[in-house]
């Protein structure tokens, strides 16, 4: 089963727990079964159907907007990982 | 290219007449060294006038291990840091326990959080730190909390 990997600042809607198990094919079913384990997480990953704006999402450390997005396939023994973007400005 | 060598204390916080955020009792400062402020203040001017980007992580000793990250936008107002480094060294950082710092530089403005900053500060257990050129013979950093909108300054320590 697909590990996904949860950053510190998002353990809190996880238990605590750093990494979680989580079934599914693609991307998009990986972030549907991870948001109905941990509601929490839901307005935290995903927005509208989609992926929100300024999270980053990795399948084996690449992100999943150079790959297929949420259609990504995920291997059996793949590792997901959910990282808040940094991002910031002068202006 | 490292011109911090020549800038007199690069570190200490200038006054600004633009922000009022006190300096509160509460908040520990944080502790840089003088290599780590020189490779921040070098890494700032090695893509002048462009903003860079980066993390740090403070080890139980006091060590700082120092993680430049590429800024994806390239832009002078704008950073974006690259997702896959960010992902390798936030990995680095969180595995191994460290405290986390999160710089970008300022090119043409203060060492303040923008707007834009504070609206995108997604890290409220970070501490953020700003490497401003405003002045160019007198590189600045200050360092922040920024937690629901709300910046708190800390004090910007530097061992000798």
């Amino acid at each position: 089963m697909p590990v996904v990997r949860i950053p510190s600042v998002l353990r809190a809607h996880t238990g605590g727990a750093a990494q979680v198990e989580v079934d599914g094919g693609t991307v998009g079913e990986i972030l549907d079964a991870l948001t109905r384990d941990h509601p929490g997480l839901a307005d935290q990953v995903v927005e509208g159907g989609r992926i929100r704006g300024f999270v980053n999402v990795y399948v084996d450390d690449e992100d999943v907007r150079y790959l297929s997005g949420l259609d990504t396939p995920v291997a059996a023994g793949a590792e997901v990982a959910i990282m808040p973007a940094v991002a910031g400005g002068a202006d | 290219m490292l011109r911090s060598s020549a800038a007199p204390s690069p570190a200490t916080p200038a006054p600004s007449p633009s922000d009022d955020t006190p300096l509160t009792e509460d908040e520990p400062p944080f502790r840089l060294d003088r290599p780590t402020v020189d490779a921040l203040v070098g890494h700032s001017w090695s893509d002048f006038p462009y903003e860079v980007c980066g993390l740090l992580g403070t080890d139980a000793t006091g060590r700082i291990h120092h993680f430049p990250i590429t800024n994806a936008e390239r832009s002078m107002t704008y950073y974006v840091m690259q997702p896959k480094e960010l992902l390798q060294a936030m990995r680095t950082i969180e595995d191994a326990g460290w405290d986390l710092a999160i710089y970008h530089s300022h090119t043409h403005t203060e060492a303040y959080p923008s707007r834009t900053d504070i609206e995108l500060a997604a890290y409220p257990e970070a501490t953020y730190l700003i490497v401003t050129l405003q002045d160019r013979d007198a590189p600045a950093i200050r360092a922040f909390r920024i937690e629901d909108g709300v910046v708190t300054e800390r004090p910007v320590v530097v061992a000798s």
